[in-house]
């Protein structure tokens, strides 16, 4: 089970807004899904240690030297606003106070 | 080109031998496509420069076994100057500046790259109906799904669009689509592929892989991807086979564990009879088969469904519509544009998983789902480790159900998580896997599926080839193309 107010903090911290009815959804969907998730309860893990990663976890190491990548054009290619080589948003400080 | 009765080798042998330029095969696999794309909808975008392309390798002549030769690629793999969208339309207008290393080392082999294929958004769904660009029809039966994420490979290879195709696999997404169009799939060993340049879904899980008709096919494709890269730490160094040419039928002496969980009973029985002929088959060439238990596997879906879903909303906060993709209009501020820009950019598939990560990882939550997915991960990789100890593969099902059809399953998610159960150990345990093709139920394709032990990827062709020199699938021609002529 997961309440209403649960799923909309989630949507906060997730920087994601809920219509009405997609709320209500996730609430039966996710908590089924949180249902299932909590059958993990029952499995004996004392002193098991977590697997975060994979992989050869050895490092390797690269030779320490400069490599070009992309140039500043490059990385502007996909940027949908921008002015003077900087990137254009909206207001950062909310202004509600003035107004 | 109809490559339904191609091979790498049969195409290599026309383009050195000059009776076809690259161009000219390039122009016909555009040609063919157009025709079939009408019904298969493999694609997202098509790649305009690729006779181009085809016309540089041919300027430069024909030299290795895929030089001047056409392969897909999915669209979560960026491709320098070709739209890569992952299937989202929150990257709807995307153009990478950069290819992914995998990319870069087919085309220094001189691979032509035709286009990319269609997808779950983001790699999250298990029959490609969460694209954001539409459906994508099964070749055997157009009314039905052609699997997930991989959909799009997996059909334009089984329709013949194309010899092979790139996939991706984080919980099944290669083998799972490879099974459902009747073709062979493989995901390798976590770190025998670079991530570079690999649209992240769950970095701990995802690997590229290689999807085809012919199995020989794959193992070309697959020693050309492999190997480390600078670019991923991730990535091994351990040396690359020559796949193809170590090639080894013999199945004398080779240990096979069958894990009784597999024999899953929501299976349908017709998978299980035709995987059961396929293992009979193995018996005859000479292998040996035990039965063995996993116990950990009926938690598989679980743990798979919260790391993954952790990691994905990790690595998904950088959509944000500040530096590239889709961005909301009419915002009051920068937090607005953040939210309105994901809220709008994100399907719905895609928000279900970043608010089961986000909440598996918030404080209160994080010990008893994220942690303990974690833990209970581990014991999935002793389990198998164990059993490998004693074997050289496993196998079972690769999946419990045949394709089914468009919309029966996409407003249950529970029920599209439960069609991974098969696929995900090997990713949480980064073990090489791959379904080979084992016959027909109810006039659909069935796959086996092959597990080995970390960087074995051989033992699974070598098995793969076998059994495909045995029943010869690939001489079936897809049920909804036989309509069409």
């Amino acid at each position: 089970m997961i309440s209403k107010d649960e799923i909309l903090h989630v949507a906060e911290l997730a920087n994601l807004k809920l219509k009405n009815d997609e709320v209500d959804n996730f609430v039966s969907q996710l908590g089924k899904i949180v249902d299932m998730e909590s059958n993990l309860a029952s499995v004996n893990t004392d002193g098991v240690e977590p697997t975060y990663n994979m992989g050869d976890t050895s490092t390797t190491f690269r030779e320490d030297k400069g490599i070009r990548t992309q140039t500043r054009e490059q990385m502007f290619e996909n940027v949908p606003e921008s002015e003077d080589n900087l990137i254009k948003v909206p207001t950062i400080v909310d202004k509600e106070d003035d107004e | 080109m109809n490559y339904l009765n191609e091979t790498i080798d049969s195409l290599h042998k026309k383009l050195a031998d000059k009776e076809i330029t690259s161009k000219e095969l390039t122009d016909q696999t555009l040609n063919d496509m157009k025709a079939k794309e009408k019904d298969i909808s493999a694609f997202i975008t098509v790649n305009d420069d690729a006779v181009k392309d085809a016309e540089k390798v041919d300027q430069a002549g024909i030299k290795g076994p895929l030089s001047g030769i056409p392969i897909a690629i999915k669209d979560n793999i960026v491709s320098n100057g070709i739209k890569t969208t992952a299937a989202s339309k929150i990257l709807y207008n995307f153009m990478p500046v950069y290819s992914a290393t995998v990319l870069e080392k087919l085309e220094a082999a001189g691979a032509i790259n035709i286009g990319k294929t269609n997808m779950d958004e983001f790699a999250m769904g298990s029959s490609t109906e969460t694209s954001f660009f539409g459906d994508t029809h099964n070749p055997w039966d157009f009314d039905k799904v052609p699997g997930g994420s991989s959909g799009g490979s997996a059909a334009a290879v089984a329709s013949g669009e194309v010899v092979a195709a790139l996939g991706t696999d984080t919980g099944g997404s290669i083998r799972q689509p490879a099974a459902f169009n009747g073709i062979f799939g493989i995901k390798p060993t976590y770190g025998r592929v670079s991530r570079w340049g690999v649209i992240a879904f769950a970095s701990s899980l995802d690997q590229v892989g290689v999807m085809s008709k012919r199995v020989e096919d794959s193992a070309t494709v697959l020693s050309t991807i492999s190997g480390h890269d600078e670019h991923d730490s991730t990535s091994s160094e351990k040396e690359v086979p020559d796949y193809r040419a170590n090639l080894n039928k013999d199945m004398t002496g080779v240990r096979i564990a069958v894990p009784k969980e597999f024999w899953h009973e929501g299976t349908n029985p017709e998978i299980i009879k035709q995987v059961n002929v396929a293992i009979d088959k193995y018996k005859e060439m000479g292998a040996t088969v035990d039965e063995v238990s996993l116990p950990a596997l009926k938690h598989a879906v679980e743990v798979y469904y919260v790391l993954a879903s952790s990691e994905a909303s990790s690595n998904l906060q950088r959509y944000d519509g500040v530096r590239y993709g889709f961005r909301a209009k009419d915002v009051k501020n920068i937090k607005d544009l953040f939210v309105n820009s994901r809220s709008e950019g994100f399907g719905d598939e895609i928000k279900r998983r970043i608010m089961l990560g986000t909440f598996a990882l918030s404080a209160g939550a994080y010990d008893a789902y994220f942690k303990k997915a974690a833990q209970v991960r581990t014991l999935f990789i002793e389990e198998m480790g164990k059993v490998l100890e004693d074997h050289d593969l496993i196998m079972g099902p690769s999946t419990t159900t045949t394709a089914f059809k468009i919309g029966d399953k996409i407003d249950d998610p529970l029920a599209m998580y439960m069609n991974d159960i098969l696929t995900i150990p090997a990713n949480l345990a980064g073990l090489p896997a791959a379904s080979v093709p084992a016959g027909l139920a109810d006039g659909m394709p069935v796959g086996l599926q092959i597990i080995a032990k970390p960087f074995n990827e051989q033992a699974i062709f070598n098995a793969a080839y076998a059994l495909q020199e045995e029943n010869k699938f690939y001489e079936q021609i897809p049920t909804a193309l036989k309509g069409e002529d």
